[in-house]
């Protein structure tokens, strides 16, 4: 019984895991083991695809680049959506709902509709290969993605809440800043994690509107040659180290993303 | 000179939630609101507290015109039905909170804290949050924030109707206690007749977006100006039915009459409606300012001391209330006396022409 309880879980977890392990597999293996057969396990057991990234500045500055857009990113969606959020979870305002799923709608359309406006744009007003360049486009999607969280932990607050903290004395600004936002913490956490997500997975817009200074680590990832003729196993660190990130912030919101899915925002 | 409330009205779109109000409320007094849900209770109290600006009239308090006052500036205290306090501070910083915007000093903050929560039996929970009180708990610390404010206004939403039974009747006897001292006014809102009864103090009855009496409490229970007031103050309703007056006699119909008592010597003759509280409508013998009736057992209830019974008196339900548990069998008759000198008279528009 015991065994039987255990099986179904034990096998699809080894499932899931299968690409990731094959990963870092060929991440500490060298090309020519990757291209010359298979095993297993890695048998000239290597770290030098590591130490490459980490010295090499055009792999290194990959993933610098990528952190800066996603972090700039992360905390102007935010910052954007918070008091957007608030008015659409406290005013009723004309045409509300229909601006509502509006902002939604931003998120139907594949990136690639907007990479060739964005690009010109950014190319005329000179903001093409910098960081905020991409984190303003990403901003297409995660500020209508962080709306739509924010509003819905924000609507669960009592607005009773709000005008206690006026009977009290506290102006807007304070009693935003000092009560409101701790209180609705648990869903800024999703919502910067949903922006953090999205952000770093993006791969068109952040590789269309780049080319050197600020270029992601997605796109130097996917170069699969270079001068040096194939370089498997390093694609394979660079791939491994990409996963970190995302696994450590995930760590810290997974209980908060369990909120968000209870409420049907998330 | 209290609060003021000037020919005040409160429309949203196209309806209208008060209708023209004036209402004076005395300084330093218990002001219950008694009504029943959306009769417009909530909607007065936001009025004076200035959440809400009235649609038309004005709203003046201690001698000034505060229309239009913002909130931050004026000096209110509320307390919702809903257990509001602030998620993310604990006890402490929930009640300091009134004195910490007003930039008061740490240690006169420390000592009012610690005051107010020692009379509201918080003191062992000051560092917890909300969440990990119990719902008593939680309201307390809301009064605690209210009373620590010392407002000359405090607005009390039907504070107690989320807490149960027990809980809900300690805090009830101490609520005016703990209130007269600071002077303020407090206005009360409640849905419950009893609860305006054992608060005290002065009520207003609200109906429909209207206030129908302003008075002492007691009054207007004994002496409800119209109708609607007495239906809106009588838990378990009002017994009401038509009679006629004839001379020196009531009529209700072929088989119950009485002789006019010589306080309703006045009335003229013709058709009333007749106004009985369940409680002088009971079970017992024959008394000289009583009058048998008997009707037919349709429901009864024994509530602790007192024996409910509803009962079918010529086409009209009448509900009787007599102390003690006594048994009833459903569908038999029984005899109830009325006690005709405690009548009221209601005349055609349901105003009190007699009681």
């Amino acid at each position: 019984m015991n065994f039987k309880k255990w099986l179904l879980p034990t096998v699809y977890i080894l499932f899931l895991m299968l690409p990731i392990y094959w990963l870092l597999n060929m991440s500490f293996k060298t090309t020519n083991e990757i291209l010359g057969g298979f095993s297993l396990y890695p048998e000239n057991f290597t770290l030098e695809n590591y130490i490459v990234i980490f010295t090499d500045p055009t792999w290194y500055n990959g993933y610098i680049n990528s952190l800066i857009y996603v972090a700039m990113n992360t905390v102007i969606s935010v910052s954007v959506a918070l008091p957007a959020a608030y008015a659409f979870s406290r005013y009723r305002f004309l045409g509300d709902k229909h601006l509502f799923f509006w902002l939604l709608t931003n998120r139907m359309a594949p990136p690639a509709v907007f990479a060739l406006p964005f690009f010109q744009l950014y190319s005329a007003v000179e903001l093409f290969d910098t960081h905020l360049a991409v984190a303003l486009a990403h901003c297409l999607f995660n500020i209508p993605l962080a709306v739509w969280i924010l509003e819905g932990f924000m609507s669960g607050v009592p607005k009773e809440l709000d005008e206690t903290a006026f009977l009290d004395g506290y102006s807007f600004p304070r009693f935003f800043i000092r009560i409101f936002i701790p209180t609705i913490a648990a869903g800024i956490g999703v919502a910067m994690f949903f922006a953090f997500m999205y952000s770093w997975v993006e791969l068109l817009l952040a590789k269309t509107l780049t080319s050197v200074a600020a270029k992601p680590i997605a796109a130097t990832m996917t170069r699969t040659a270079s001068t040096a003729g194939y370089q498997l196993g390093l694609l394979a660190a660079a791939g491994s180290l990409t996963i970190i990130p995302g696994a450590f912030v995930i760590y810290f919101v997974r209980n908060y993303i369990a909120k968000g899915f209870a409420m049907g925002r998330v | 000179m209290g609060i003021k409330l000037n020919q005040v009205t409160k429309r949203v779109g196209a309806e209208t939630h008060i209708y023209e109000t004036d209402l004076t409320l005395e300084e330093g007094g218990f002001n219950v609101l008694l009504g029943t849900t959306l009769s417009g209770k909530t909607t007065l109290m936001r009025l004076m507290a200035g959440l809400e600006v009235p649609s038309s009239g004005e709203i003046w308090f201690e001698g000034s015109n505060v229309t239009g006052v913002p909130v931050q500036k004026r000096e209110v205290a509320m307390v919702y039905q809903a257990f509001i306090n602030y998620p993310s501070f604990s006890v402490f910083d929930n009640i300091a909170s009134p004195l910490r915007v007003a930039r008061r000093p740490d240690a006169e903050i420390r000592k009012r804290v610690g005051e107010i929560a020692e009379l509201l039996k918080l003191s062992p929970m000051l560092d917890r949050l909300p969440a990990e009180l119990s719902g008593g708990q939680q309201q307390r610390t809301a009064l605690a924030r209210a009373l620590v404010k010392n407002a000359p206004l405090v607005l009390l939403d039907e504070p107690l109707a989320n807490l149960d039974y027990k809980l809900r009747e300690e805090l009830r006897d101490d609520l005016p206690k703990l209130f007269s001292d600071t002077g303020a006014t407090v206005v009360y809102a409640t849905s419950e007749p009893q609860e305006a009864l054992m608060l005290g103090g002065h009520t207003a009855t609200l109906s429909e977006g209207r206030v129908t009496q302003y008075g002492r409490t007691a009054d207007i229970f004994r002496k409800p100006n119209t109708l609607v007031s007495a239906r809106v103050f009588s838990d378990p309703p009002i017994n009401t039915t038509v009679v006629h007056k004839k001379g020196e006699r009531f009529e209700l119909n072929e088989n119950i009459q009485w002789a006019v008592a010589e306080k309703y010597a006045g009335l003229a003759d013709g058709s009333y409606t007749l106004g009985i509280h369940p409680h002088h409508l009971t079970l017992g013998s024959v008394r000289e300012d009583s009058i048998a009736i008997s009707g037919l057992v349709q429901v009864a209830e024994i509530s602790g001391s007192e024996s409910i019974v509803h009962v079918d008196v010529a086409g009209n339900s009448w509900v009787s209330e007599t102390q003690g548990i006594h048994p009833f069998v459903v569908g038999e008759s029984t005899n109830l006396q009325m006690q005709v000198d405690r009548c009221l008279y209601f005349g055609e528009d349901g105003g009190l022409v007699a009681s």
